[in-house]
Parts: structure tokens; C-alpha cells; sequence
């Protein structure tokens, strides 16, 4: 049975003058115990999506279920079921670590004495032991989110949703962060999670579904986008335009490039680019050809495909950043009303 | 304080109940954290004790009770109704940054009562309503207000300011889940209750507004609950139409207002709780 099933979702939102098709036919299925990674940009859906799914929100047509419980009808049961852990951190800046957990445990229908255990047991498996009786104004983005993240996980979730997790993280809190949801996926749970970043997607899910305006526009494993994509390339940039004619020459022999429309070349910007499917050991393959051949290298990278990779062969166009755009709106308000969408404006 | 023990499996009605106590327990945990709105919030009331008291007393009279402390005596009821009143903005402030702050929804995701996050934060404030009531009454002594019927109706006086607030603060509520930004909430919680305490019977004497506006002084929620209060504390409450409704039965028509205004907006600000984005 899946865990959780969507089928042709819609809602639409009234922005002042237009309406917004912020989902328009959402489609999604994931396995018991299985990571499904929802990929796109800001306004795509996803946090829509995630609201309807954890029942705060009632879409305009379609159905979804969780568990075999559908969103709207049992949304009590469904609450009891799930996990919601949001990408703005919403635990009370003014209760302490252990008051927070204390308090979500009591309206999880714990008792007094339950509810304090289960707080002691999570602050320990997300390291705020320390930090426990301090207000949360005190802690830092990466505390906040594990914290956040543990108040989501006090009834045992059977199913966890986690609306970009790691937004606005540092790098060595996201690593904290991703290392405390494989934690999860090991103990069975089944988890959907929003991200804006391959990279995210491509540690944690098993498969992930790309969307755009409302709409999944691909689906597959993070190898199989990456294989739409193209995969990985190298980048190198030399002195001299004559030189880097030449190193192209030499990095299709030694790399055994077959396909020569992989590669190109740019004269003026003395840049060429291969593909470069072994990664990082090709990067060591191109250094000691270049290096062997007498070329000196005035820049060289090891590109891995974004976001805007993908979305730029599903779609023909980049991740155009839509804050001016009304389509913003349609996640902005679903998730935060009037005050962040006048800010916005 | 719901601290108290109980089973899993309890009935709806004891899921709101407990569901409230939580929430309470959080609003009152979070008021000495803000030290500032702690100060403001006792601040104020006794600043418009000694400026109305001082500055307005010798130049308002009450008809029929000659004499300087004779204001003062008026002045209290009418003090302590206005702050219940501008309890709007607690409620309304409060719930409009947990809902800017992604609060409302992790709430909202919770398998808790629909009406527990509301509640909670009403029976919060009435309680801190209650200690700002209590620096009031200590101000009202010191500047020479008495009450003259007893410890008993005193007390039932009290008793109707708090109600009153419990009816405002779900105003406030009402407006704080509307507007979503605290600073909106801030002043559209309080802009309407300037025009409505200062129509009333609050500080100046009825018999002295124009005609006109007497009629819509007296009937005014603010004067019942003033007027109770004066009745019940045994201070000066002169009337225009000393026949009409209002001034016969004041503790009724306070007690009628405030099942009104409980009627009207409790159910309203649950059901905005309930669609608030979801549309």
C-alpha cells in the first residue's frame, strides 16, 4: 500500500485581480518506508501540496490519502498519523526547548508525565540537552530546526512532511540535519520533503518528482534526472585560445569521448567543457593530461547539474526567480499570510 | 494551569477543556519573557489613573456629587472597563504573530480542539487581566477611590470586568486571525475602541455630553459595564434619562452585552480558525 497517494489535486488562489493555479493536477505516490523528493522553485506548489496533504488545507478538486486515510474526511485521524515540520520554524520563540516539546506532547494527547519523557528522549537524540531549558530566541537556525524537526516526531509519525528543511541552513547544520532524517528512513518512517536543491534531493529520496506551476513535470530517481540532464561536466579555462584548442583535442582521446557535440568550446572565454561522467577522478584524468601536454590552466571546475540544469532541459527555461511574479503568491499565500505577501509587493 | 493528570482517551468536550489549560499554560508562560509589554500593559492603566484623576478631575463635575474626590470615585469603574477593553489587543496582537510566525499551523496540523489555540490565549489574558486589575485597584486606593457595598459585590464587580474582558479578548481574536501581521493587529484591535471608550460613560458624565449623543452613550457596552461597576462598588453613576433601561438595571444590561458579544464572536473567530487559509 502507499503511504501516501495524491490524485489530480487542484487549488486555485484569488490574488487581488488573477487567480493563481497553484496546484493544477498533482499527482503523487509514495511507497511505505520510501523518501520522495518534491523538486522545484519557489511557487511551483510544493508547500501547497504539503498543506493539503497534512490537511490544513482543502484542495479545490482531487483527493488525497494518507496511510489509507483520506485528507479530508478523517483529517483528525490523519493529524494524529503525520508529522508536519515547516520550512519557517514553528515552535514558540518564548518556551524553552523542553517546554516546546512538553506542550506539543500534551496536544498529542500524552499525559503530563508521558509528555516529559518523550520530551527528555528527543532532546537527547537531537543534541539540545544543553540547550534545553534556554528560550528558543537564544538558539540558533540549525537548533531551531532540529527542534522543530523533533516536535514533529513526538507520536512516532508513521509519515513525516518536511517543507524544505534545511532553507537558510548553514552546510554543517544541513549535514546534522540530512544525518538526523536518514535516522528516520532506517526506522521505516516514510517521509515527503520539499527542497529547492538537487543536491538535497539527490542525498535523501528514493525518487523525486520535479514540479513546476502546479504540476509534476518529471519523475524519476535522482540518477535518472541527472541522465536528462547530462550529468556532470568539467570546465576549464586556459590561457591562450590556441591552447585550449588543443587541450580539447587531447581530453577526447584520453577521456574517450566519443560523442564530440558533448563537448564545447568557447574562443573567446578560452573555455571548454566536457562531460565527465566518472566525476571527480576525471577532474584527476584532466589535470594530469593537461599538466603532461604543458598546458597551464587558468581555471578548472567540476560542475554538478542544479536545479536550473534540470529545469532548463525539462523546460526550456531556468528557475526564473518569480518574486515579482504573481505566482509567488500562490505559495507565499498558502503558507504566510498578508503580512509576508505585503513585503513582498 | 492544566498540568493536571489525566488518561489519553478523553471526550471531546475534556480534549477542548485541556487542549485551553495547554494553551493558557503558554500565554501566561510567555508574559514575564516580555518584559516590555509586561510594563506597558500595567503602565498604562496607572497613567490614566493619575492623568484623568489630576488633570481632568477638578474639571469635570459629577452632577449631583459635589466635591473633588467625587471624580475620582467615577473615575475607577470607568478606568478599569477600558482596560478590559484594550484586552483587544492582546488577544488580537498575539494570535497575529503566531500565525505570521507559522505557529497557527503547526497548531493546526495537531490532532488538538479546534478551539484550543483561541481559548487558550483568551483564558491567558483574562488571567494577566486579572493581576493589571489588582495594580489598578491598589492605584484607585492610593488616590482615594473606596467601594461603600461591601467585599461581596466588589468582588461580583470584578467578576463583570472580567467577563468583559473574556468577551473583548474574543474581538480581539476575531481580528488578530484576520488581519495575519502583528502590526496591522496592533492597530486595528485598538482604533475602534478610542471612539467607543471616550462615547461612553467612562469619564465624562453622560448628563454633560450634547443631547444628541447621550442616547448612544448609555447604550453603549462600555457604560453598561461602567455603570454596573459603579452600582456595585457604590460610586457616583449619574444618568441623563435616569428612567431609561441602562440606569435601572445596569448589572443586567452589562451581563446582556457581554452574552452578545460572547455569542456573536466566539463561534465567528473558531470558524475563522478553522478556514484560516485553508480556504
Amino acid at each position: 500500500m502507499a503511504a501516501i497517494e495524491a490524485t489530480g489535486l487542484v487549488k486555485t488562489f484569488r490574488a487581488r485581480k488573477n487567480t493563481v493555479r497553484a496546484l493544477d493536477g498533482i499527482d503523487l505516490e509514495v511507497p511505505e518506508g520510501s523518501v520522495l523528493g518534491l523538486l522545484g522553485p519557489n511557487g511551483a506548489g510544493k508547500t501547497t501540496t504539503v498543506r493539503v496533504l497534512t490537511t490544513l488545507m482543502r484542495p479545490d478538486e482531487g483527493s488525497a490519502r494518507v496511510l489509507g486515510h483520506d485528507v479530508i474526511k478523517e483529517a483528525d485521524t490523519v493529524r494524529k498519523l503525520v508529522g508536519l515540520s515547516g520550512q519557517y520554524a514553528a515552535v514558540d520563540e518564548l518556551l524553552t526547548g523542553r517546554e516546546n516539546l512538553w506542550m506539543f506532547g500534551r496536544l498529542y494527547r500524552l499525559t503530563t508525565q508521558q509528555a516529559k519523557q518523550r520530551a527528555e528522549e528527543l532532546l537527547e537524540i537531537f543534541d539540545l540537552t544543553d540547550a534545553a531549558d534556554r528560550i528558543l530566541k537564544t538558539y540558533s537556525g540549525g537548533m531551531r530546526r532540529r527542534l522543530d524537526l523533533a516536535g514533529s516526531l513526538i507520536a512516532h509519525p508513521k509519515v513525516l512532511f518536511l517543507d524544505e528543511p534545511t532553507t537558510g541552513l548553514d552546510p554543517r547544520s544541513r549535514l546534522d540535519l540530512w544525518q538526523i532524517i536518514r535516522d528516520r528512513v532506517s526506522e521505516g518512517v516514510t517521509i515527503l520533503l520539499t527542497t529547492q536543491y538537487l543536491e538535497e534531493a539527490d542525498e535523501l529520496a528514493d525518487s523525486i518528482a520535479v514540479v513546476d506551476h502546479g504540476s509534476v513535470i518529471a519523475r524519476g530517481t535522482a540518477d535518472e534526472l541527472k541522465a536528462k540532464v547530462g550529468g556532470e561536466r568539467i570546465e576549464v579555462v586556459t590561457h591562450d585560445p590556441d591552447e585550449s584548442y588543443r587541450a580539447l583535442e587531447l581530453l577526447t582521446a584520453a577521456l574517450e569521448i566519443s560523442d564530440p557535440e558533448a563537448t564545447s568550446l568557447d574562443k573567446n572565454s578560452k573555455r571548454l567543457t566536457i562531460p565527465a561522467p566518472g566525476g571527480s577522478s576525471a577532474l584527476v584524468d584532466v589535470i594530469r593530461t593537461l599538466d603532461g601536454a604543458g598546458i597551464r590552466i587558468a581555471d578548472i571546475a567540476l560542475r554538478r547539474p542544479t536545479l536550473d540544469d534540470v529545469f532548463l532541459s525539462l523546460t526550456g527555461h531556468a528557475t526564473d526567480n518569480r518574486d515579482t511574479d504573481t505566482a509567488t503568491d500562490s505559495d507565499e499565500a498558502a503558507g504566510r499570510p498578508a503580512s509576508r505577501k505585503k513585503a513582498k509587493a | 494551569m492544566s498540568t493536571t493528570r489525566e488518561s489519553a482517551k478523553v471526550s471531546p468536550i475534556g480534549q477542548a477543556v485541556s487542549d485551553a489549560g495547554i494553551l493558557a499554560w503558554r500565554t501566561l508562560k510567555r508574559i514575564p519573557r516580555t518584559p516590555d509589554m509586561l510594563i506597558y500593559a500595567t503602565i498604562q492603566p496607572i497613567m490614566f489613573v493619575l492623568l484623568f484623576a489630576y488633570v481632568f478631575g477638578n474639571a469635570i463635575p459629577i452632577p449631583g456629587f459635589p466635591g473633588a474626590r467625587a471624580y475620582r470615585e467615577f473615575l475607577m469603574s470607568g478606568i478599569f472597563a477600558q482596560t478590559m477593553a484594550f484586552a483587544v489587543a492582546s488577544a488580537s496582537v498575539g494570535l497575529a504573530d503566531d500565525m505570521s510566525k507559522g505557529l497557527i499551523d503547526r497548531f493546526r496540523s495537531l490532532p488538538m480542539a479546534r478551539s484550543g489555540v483561541i481559548a487558550g490565549r483568551v483564558i491567558g489574558d483574562v488571567v494577566f487581566n486579572a493581576f493589571v486589575m489588582l495594580v489598578m485597584v491598589i492605584c484607585g486606593f492610593i488616590v482615594g477611590w473606596r467601594w461603600h457595598n461591601g467585599i461581596g459585590q466588589a468582588l461580583a464587580a470584578f467578576a463583570i470586568l472580567l467577563l468583559f474582558a473574556f468577551a473583548m479578548l474574543w474581538v480581539g481574536a476575531l481580528i488578530g486571525l484576520s488581519v495575519g501581521s502583528p502590526e496591522v493587529a496592533a492597530s486595528a484591535g485598538l482604533i475602534w475602541l478610542f471612539p467607543l471608550t471616550f462615547l461612553s460613560n467612562a469619564f465624562v458624565p453622560t448628563p454633560n455630553l450634547p443631547s444628541g449623543l447621550q442616547p448612544v452613550a448609555e447604550w453603549n457596552p462600555i457604560s453598561s459595564i461602567v455603570a454596573a461597576c459603579r452600582h456595585l462598588f457604590g460610586n457616583p453613576s449619574p444618568f441623563a434619562s435616569p428612567d431609561g433601561f441602562p440606569a435601572q438595571h445596569p448589572v443586567w444590561l452589562s451581563l446582556i452585552w457581554c452574552a452578545v458579544i460572547i455569542g456573536v464572536f466566539a463561534p465567528l473567530a473558531v470558524r475563522k480558525y478553522r478556514l484560516t487559509a485553508g480556504h
